[in-house]
This record gives structure tokens, sequence and C-alpha cells, in this order.
């Protein structure tokens, strides 16, 4: 493919991205069993890890700005909680997409597990601010689930990213 | 990159600020929750499929037994009503007496449950009611058994509603029994309120029962709030420990009901009218010892 043409082709298919993050919210705010919800793992964060990786220069942390309001008030959090630390979390995976790329699944993973495990740790800090903290170390299962269903995760988006083509 | 990075995250700052100390951004929340309702109202709908299916394919026995069941139980809810039209009369009459006039009749809606744990350190829950059915902030909410909670936020088609078990909630409360006042205070927990800085030798038995006081004029006076379940009386502390188990089945229900409170203004008036009783009994006991 020219470059020519790979301009034109360039932005296309921008509706699975969509799709995926709408997804992501759904399976955000589906209801669960009581003891459930605390491994809730953080949809939203990892398609966006996913797509940050993938495409860079397609989704970038404007999106995850605007992600991380949604998130605010499907979670009825502060407005503004969720769109620092997804803007953050993007930022980062941008920064480091090459590199991380290329890792084998599981060293994914791992990076995943931090990325999340930041994520929650802002997420803490702003909690702890406004007087809301939880003191439960239930509160860390959400990096540990959204570590382990990462490699799923990924052949999945991947698969989709390549049927569909979206560049 | 950088930059904008840094401008996102100042805004982010600017926005949690901004929500946190005033209800400026009311507007641009209700606008995000209109949009994100059609995906609440497609993840309730399995649910909802599952109730209209095991309605749909009840057995006609099962269908025959609830309707007695229902039959016999109006029933006695009618006869109750009888005598509630009766007391609901007298009261007014009592009331006219006291000259502290007060309506006990609400407005009522009823409303459903979209989704209730969207964070499981705090205890919310989203109705399928907004600002088009007149919901406004600070709305009380309840069930059949008592009071769940008030409307936080108000969106045109939907509303999320504060539970009173959530950690920041406090909502005051009478006891039952003995008219004496405290707060109970949501601890996170399901089926757990907390009710702090009560003497140890205040009157509080297990099983007491919490009725709302109407004293932060919102949710009207007089309705269930939650049962003790746990009193620790420690010589060593200056004031008891209690538990207690609110009535309103806050994890099972799917319908809720908004009410109208009407003349709260009246509940201190009717206290001072109660406290001005007590020296008139007195005297009127004093001849007759």
């Amino acid at each position: 493919m020219s470059l020519a043409q790979h301009s034109l082709a360039q932005h296309q298919n921008g509706w699975a991205i969509i799709a995926s993050f709408l997804v992501a919210m759904m399976l955000t705010l589906m209801p669960l069993p009581d003891g459930a919800e605390w491994f809730r793992p953080e949809w939203v964060a990892m398609v966006l890890i996913y797509w940050c990786m993938a495409l860079p220069e397609r989704v970038n942390i404007g999106v995850a700005w605007i992600m991380g309001l949604f998130l605010d008030v499907a979670r009825g959090a502060l407005l503004g909680q969720y769109a620092l630390t997804l803007t953050l979390v993007a930022f980062l995976t941008i920064h480091l997409h090459r590199r991380v790329r290329n890792f084998p699944l599981w060293q994914q993973s791992l990076a995943v597990l931090v990325l999340v495990a930041l994520e929650q740790l802002l997420v803490l800090w702003v909690k702890g601010i406004i007087g809301q903290s939880p003191n439960n170390w239930l509160y860390w299962a959400p990096s540990l689930t959204s570590m382990l269903l990462w490699p799923w995760m990924f052949l999945v988006l991947r698969d989709l990213r390549r049927h569909f083509r979206v560049t | 990159m950088a930059m904008r990075a840094a401008l996102l995250v100042l805004a982010s700052v600017f926005l949690m600020t901004l929500d946190h100390r005033q209800q400026h951004l009311e507007t641009m929340r209700a606008t995000l929750a209109m949009v994100l309702y059609p995906l609440e109202y497609l993840v309730s709908l399995p649910a909802t499929a599952g109730n209209w299916a095991s309605d749909a394919f009840a057995a006609r026995s099962h269908l025959i037994s609830e309707n007695e069941n229902l039959r016999s139980r109006q029933l006695k809810l009618e006869a109750r009503l009888l005598k509630f039209d009766a007391l609901l009369a007298e009261n007014s009459r009592l009331r006219e007496m006291l000259q502290s006039p007060r309506m006990v009749d609400e407005r009522l809606l009823v409303a459903e449950l979209l989704a209730v744990d969207m964070d499981p350190f705090k205890r919310q829950a989203v109705l399928n009611k907004g600002s088009l059915a007149g919901v406004y902030r600070g709305h009380p909410v309840l069930d059949a058994k008592g009071v769940m909670g008030q409307v936080t936020e108000v969106s045109p088609v939907s509303s999320v509603a504060m539970l009173i078990t959530d950690p920041s909630h406090a909502i005051p409360v009478q006891f039952n029994r003995s008219g004496l006042r405290a707060i109970a205070l949501g601890t996170g927990e399901a089926d757990r309120l907390e009710l702090p800085h009560i003497p140890n030798t205040a009157d509080i038995r297990v099983g007491d029962l919490l009725v709302t006081s109407g004293l932060d004029r919102r949710f009207p006076p007089g309705y269930p709030v939650a049962k003790i379940q746990h009193v620790d009386k420690d010589p060593s502390q200056p004031y008891a420990f209690i538990v207690a188990r609110p009535t309103a089945e806050l994890e099972r229900v799917r319908e809720v009901l908004l009410i109208w409170p009407d003349h709260l203004t009246e509940t201190s008036e009717s206290e001072a009218a109660l406290g001005e009783d007590a020296p008139e009994e007195m005297a009127q006991e004093a001849p007759s010892s």
C-alpha cells in the first residue's frame, strides 16, 4: 500500500472503536451479584489501554478524558475523577506503546496490572481527599481481575481490529 | 502531548473542585446521564425480560394461588383501611383541637430501579423517573417497608438516589418507643446503620423502631427507617455503640416510591404544641392527687 493510499484509507471504521467502548461501558454498568461487584474488572480502562497501544494516533488522551467523564457519571463519582485517571493512563500507555506492543501477552498483563493499579491509586487519593476512602483490601481486586482477563480481551480486540481493518 | 495531558489533568482537577464545592455542574452531569441512559436501559433489559418471561409463562395453578393470596391480602388491607380512615378523621380532628393542621396524605410516584451497584463503595441506585416526572434533588425515596434514601442527581428521564446506607448519608431519626432523637449514619455496608453520640444511659433496646423525625425538612416525619439490631454499652466508653438494620429492602426491591412531603413546616408547630401539653397534664394531675 502506497503512502497516498494509506493516508486515504486512514481513519476507517471508527465505529468499531466506539462499539468496543460502548460494550465496555455496558459491562461496567451491568448489575452483578453482591460479592462479585468487588471483582469487576476496569473494562473501560482496559479497552482504552488496548486502543492507545494499537492506534495511538487515533485514540488519544482527549478520547480518554471524555470516556472518563462518562465513567464519572455512570459510577456517580466526582465529575473529573475518572477523567483525570484515564487521561494519565492513556498518557502513559501512549508513551510506552512501542515497547509494550512487542511484549509477550503475559508481560502485557503485568503492564496492565501496573496501569490499572495506578488508576485505582489515583482514585483512592481523590476519595481520600474528599473523605470517602474505602478501608478494604478488596478495593485492589479489579487490578488483579483486569490483569487476568487482559490476554482474552487483547485477542478479542485484535481480531476485531483486524477483521474490520480499523486504522 | 505532555502539554495537552497537563491541560486535561488541570481541567479534571478544576471540574472535581467545582463538583465538590458547588452544585454548578448539574446540567453537565444531567446531559451526560441522558447520553448514558440508553445503555443503562439496555443493561437492565435482561432482568426486565426475565421478569416478563416469568410472568408470561407462570403456571395457571400458580397464578390462581397467587390471585387468591392477593385477594385475601387486599381484603385484610381494606379492612385495615376502614380503620385507617376513621383514625385519619380522628387525627385531623385532634390536630384541629391542637390548632396544628397537618396533611397525612402525600403525593406519590412509583419509579423503577435501573441499576444499583455502580460503585461498591457507594450505595446508590438509578431510578427511571427524572425531572420530567417532577423529581427534584433531595426527593425522599421509600419502599413499602421504610425509607430508602434521597435523590441526589436528576436528569430529564432518570435520577440517582443515594441510599441511607451510603457512607456519606445521615438521616435524623427518632426512637418510636422513647421519643429519643438521634442521627443514623450510613456505613457503606448493605444492612447496617450506626448511631453515634448516644450516651450509655439512654433508654435503648434491641428491636426498637427508628422513624424519621422530619427535623431535616426533607424527609416527612413518622416513616420507619431502621430497627436496632445491636447495642453495646461499654462503661469505659462515653457513648454506646449502636447498630441498626434498615427496614426497607434496599438490596431487593425493584419498585420504589417517591413522595412529595407537604406541610413539613407544621412539624415544629405540632412539637411545640406537644411541648405545651405537658404542663397542662401536670396541672390536671396535681389537684387529683
